[in-house]
């Protein structure tokens, strides 16, 4: 059991299934690099990063996939019963190598998933940073544009700290310039979710959670709550999101500066975040 | 006359679940009285919860769970509930009982019957998302609806191994006549009516928003129908502790000379290991669920921001508690697959100490991996790697699952039975959620998957493609033993076939949904999505039928025509089948002597799997 033996009558198997897998692992990949669209696309750096490892996960599934379905079909083929006799099949307890290999294969793929993972994380833009440690104030504009975002039963209103705090009702963004999201609320849990964006983020009441998103294509977006947060969370939703180019996103601001004068005198002014509004029971 | 006493009393008062029914109702307006006595605020939410938890415990005395402590306390004669002798006839089924068959038959009914209201409330939800826009059910009851379905469904997919299969066949398997703790063993079950009922009752209230996670700040702001899901849920991790003792207890203590460690069937192991993280995770639930109930009624806010709390320390604890309740569905789940395949592969189990360390690997992972649901809450991106990588390396223990049970079918002569195709079944539906779990766990693309229908088709296909059809194997193969009736084949074969395709033909469009961005639990949508989600509709009619089928194939099997099951119709080698059908009610005349492994199918001169010391066995009986 210990030594890695092929017995003879394992061998017609083997073979089978092992040049079977090749063939059909090979179209499988190639099938799913070149004909599936993977989401959320490539409108910012974040997306296509999303996209292209949802693309390296597909390709490495597929091989296991295909793998595993096949040992399924086979065996139901070949291994079955073909006598009205119950026929008792080799005693064979088990197969040291074999396992090892099968654990240490798997190992290897999880380990590198995580290796590509992480390095995603720690190298790329789209690592999100301490909530609550931001520098984001009324007046620090930093290289990337501060932009809040808060969330309340059901909708969400965004905040341009570098444009006066200005508080607009869509999310306007204007093209290659690093943003920088810092999402609240004001009541319960909710989730800021701009699909096309790449931007997935929890917004809870006293906390600043930080994201960072850089467009590079111009375009509407659509607005979605993620988390349940209530009878209307599923009409919690904006499909007028729209990165622009920067002149155009300075005519909108300065066009939602001008609307918003009167309301902006009544708005607290910009914080990390608001003090929650208190509940009540049974709404 | 002391005895003249005795039945007197007992004939007074009947101990049977209308007994409890008729002293809950007035325990649960007492309990209400009480709590609007000193509630702090005007909404009833103490009334409510004390209503319940009274209820529930004069519920349990009227069933009887009294009697022994004041029998024992006064020095009365014990009543007979605890001689199994006297506990026979269809009677049994309905009152307590201390015998682990009968408890494991109220369970599999208790748990079926729950199945079939958690089956509508997915109906109702899907008939509700036919229309993009809430035009067939209002927002407000379409989120009751997925809570309702959601927790009692969690409800049953924590029991639904262990209560009915772990607790008929372990002492079974193991050899001995019965459980460690059979008071606890009824006390768990016992549980379970009421929180199934407590649940329900949240509809009379409108519901609670918040589906089976109960967020707060949104669970503290939602009316009383909460508090059903306090009580309800706090309930059913009783019934997880309480069970996760007595198995523990059980597989290690009552084992027969010569069960050893390693000849023990994996069933038990699954059993074995899933009631280590029961034991373990549902104190912690518990512990979250006090704290939301003082939120809720003696204004503490443990929770509430505005407050000085935290909303973090909620989704610590729950999914703390959380994610190993996930291995609690799957782990027995693992176990009746790999349990089963030998059996009908006739070979013996290809790498059992391997497919013990699997178990083992998963149950371990399970406590260092919950924070992969908070990828996007805002926690501190330095956890996320650590996360990312535990939650992967889970894929390396359930790999071996299935390197254990392929292995084991390899060139073997497979009789497919119906078991063993829901085996099958189980093999390429678990594969599906597995590799999509991955997807999960991968931070840059959770970012995009996270919350949408994507991990709802994914934990979908691990539940209900993993657990249900591993139940539904388990039901084919063992109740023959446990019920003396053979299910029909025949349509065994129908309802497979027809769940296999209905299943995937529901969830997998759902990855497709989610993958195009439509969020969870919403009951308005984008209008391009309205084709996909009408095709998932109907194919979930049809799987709903394919239950319907189940059901009528239980019904038809069991009372129309009467298949008597030998004792042994599978000619299987564990110890479960080796005694006579209908089981007797000691199990054991004697206690056996385990000289054998259970999956010793093709080994030269294998000796049977115990010795009975005399009693007529039923080996290769039929």
């Amino acid at each position: 059991m210990s030594t890695f033996h092929i017995e003879d009558a394992d061998r017609p198997h083997a073979v089978r299934l092992a040049i079977t897998w090749v063939i059909l692992s090979a179209i499988a990949v190639i099938a799913v690099v070149l004909f599936i669209h993977y989401p959320p696309g490539d409108q910012t750096i974040q997306g296509a990063d999303q996209a292209s490892t949802l693309l390296l996960l597909t390709a490495i599934a597929a091989p296991v996939f295909v793998g595993v379905v096949m040992m399924i079909i086979y065996s139901a083929i070949y291994f079955r019963r073909s006598g009205p006799e119950l026929v008792d099949g080799p005693p064979r307890l088990g197969n040291a190598p074999v396992q090892v290999v099968w654990i240490a294969g798997s190992a290897i793929i999880v380990l590198f998933l995580a290796f590509v993972g992480i390095s995603t994380l720690a190298t790329n833009s789209s690592a999100q940073t301490v909530p609550g440690q931001s520098s984001a104030t009324a007046t620090g504009a930093g290289s990337e544009m501060q932009v809040q975002v808060i969330a309340q039963q059901w909708y969400f209103t965004y905040r341009y700290a570098d444009y006066g705090g200005v508080e607009t009702t869509h999310l306007y963004l204007p093209v290659n310039r690093p943003v920088e999201l810092h999402v609240t609320s004001l009541d319960i849990i909710h989730s800021f979710w701009a699909y096309q964006l790449g931007v997935k983020a929890d917004a809870n009441p006293g906390v600043d959670n930080v994201f960072h998103v850089t467009p590079q294509k111009t375009g509407s977006f659509q607005v979605r709550c993620a988390e349940l947060c209530g009878i209307w969370h599923g009409t919690m939703a904006d499909s007028q999101g729209q990165v622009v180019s920067q002149s155009d996103f300075d005519t909108w601001i300065a066009q939602q500066q001008q609307d918003y004068a009167a309301i902006q005198q009544a708005v607290p002014s910009y914080a990390p975040f608001y003090f929650p509004l208190p509940l009540t029971k049974g709404s | 006359m002391v005895t003249a006493e005795v039945s007197e009393r007992r004939l007074a008062i009947p101990n049977n679940p209308i007994t409890g029914l008729l002293l809950a109702i007035p325990a649960y307006f007492f309990g209400v009285w009480l709590g609007n006595q000193f509630g702090l605020i005007d909404d009833q939410n103490t009334g409510v919860i004390l209503g319940y938890l009274f209820a529930t415990a004069a519920f349990l005395i009227g069933v009887g769970f009294l009697n022994y402590p004041l029998e024992r306390l006064f020095g009365w004669p014990v009543s007979p509930v605890s001689q199994a002798d006297e506990n026979r006839g269809m009677g049994r089924f309905f009152r307590l009982s201390l015998d682990h068959k009968v408890i494991g038959m109220q369970y599999l009914v208790t748990i079926l019957l729950m199945l079939l209201i958690g089956g509508i409330g997915a109906m109702a939800i899907r008939t509700s998302l036919l229309s993009p826009n809430s035009a067939i059910t209002p927002p407000g009851q379409y989120i009751m609806l997925i809570g309702l379905h959601a927790v009692m469904m969690i409800f049953i997919t924590s029991a639904v191994i262990v209560g009915p299969f772990g607790n008929y066949l372990v002492p079974l398997m193991i050899g001995a006549k019965k459980m460690a703790f059979p008071r606890l063993e009824a006390l768990s079950f016992w549980v379970v009516p009421p929180a199934a009922i407590i649940l329900a009752a949240a509809i009379f209230w409108g519901g609670f928003p918040t589906g089976w996670t109960g967020y707060p700040p949104l669970s503290e702001q939602a009316g009383q129908g909460m508090d059903s899901y306090i009580v309800g849920f706090t309930l059913i991790a009783i019934a997880l502790v309480t069970s996760g003792v007595n198995m523990l207890a059980t597989i290690i203590t009552m084992r027969a000379p010569g069960m050893t460690w390693t000849r023990l069937p994996i069933f038990v192991w699954g059993i074995f290991t899933t009631s280590i993280l029961g034991m373990l995770a549902a104190p912690v639930l518990a512990a979250a669920l006090v704290q939301l109930a003082m939120d809720r009624t003696v204004q503490t806010s443990f929770f509430l921001a505005s407050n000085g709390g935290s909303n973090y320390l909620w989704q610590n604890l729950f999914w703390f508690f959380g994610h190993p309740e996930v291995y609690i569905f799957i782990l027995p789940a693992f176990g009746i697959i790999m349990e089963l395949v030998p059996h009908f592969a006739r070979k013996p189990l290809w790498g059992y100490r391997t497919g013990v360390v699997g178990l083992f690997g998963v149950a371990l992972l399970s406590w260092f991996v919950w924070q992969h649901h908070l990828f996007v809450s805002g926690i501190a991106p330095v956890l996320r790697p650590f996360y990312m990588l535990s939650t992967e390396l889970i894929s390396i223990p359930t790999g071996i699952i299935f390197l254990v049970t392929l292995g084991t079918l390899w060139r073997a002569r497979v009789w497919y039975t119906v078991p063993m195709l829901f085996c099958m079944g189980f093999l390429f539906n678990f594969l599906i959620g597995g590799i999509s779990g991955v997807y999960l766990s991968d931070v840059p693309t959770d970012v995009t998957l996270h919350g949408s229908y994507f991990s709802m088709a994914h934990f979908h296909y691990t539940i209900m493609g993993g657990e249900i059809f591993a139940l539904m194997a388990a039901c084919y193969y063992w109740l023959p033993k446990m019920t003396g009736k053979m299910l029909s084949p025949t349509i065994g074969r129908i309802h497979f076939w027809w769940m296999f395709i209905a299943f995937n033909s529901t969830f997998f469009p759902l990855f497709i949904i989610g993958i195009l961005d439509m969020p969870r639990r919403v009951s308005s949508y984008d209008p391009a999505l309205q084709g996909l989600n009408t095709w998932v509709t109907v194919s979930a009619y049809a799987l709903f039928g394919s239950m319907i089928l189940f059901a009528a194939n239980v019904i038809y099997s069991l009372f129309f025509v009467s298949r008597v099951a030998v004792a042994n119709p599978w000619h299987a080698r564990s110890l479960e089948w080796q005694v006579p059908t209908p089981v007797p009610a000691n199990n054991f005349d004697r206690v056996p002597l385990i000289v054998a492994g259970p999956y010793d199918y093709g080994i030269p001169n294998a000796r049977p799997v115990a010795d009975f010391g005399g009693m007529v066995g039923a080996i290769g009986g039929g």
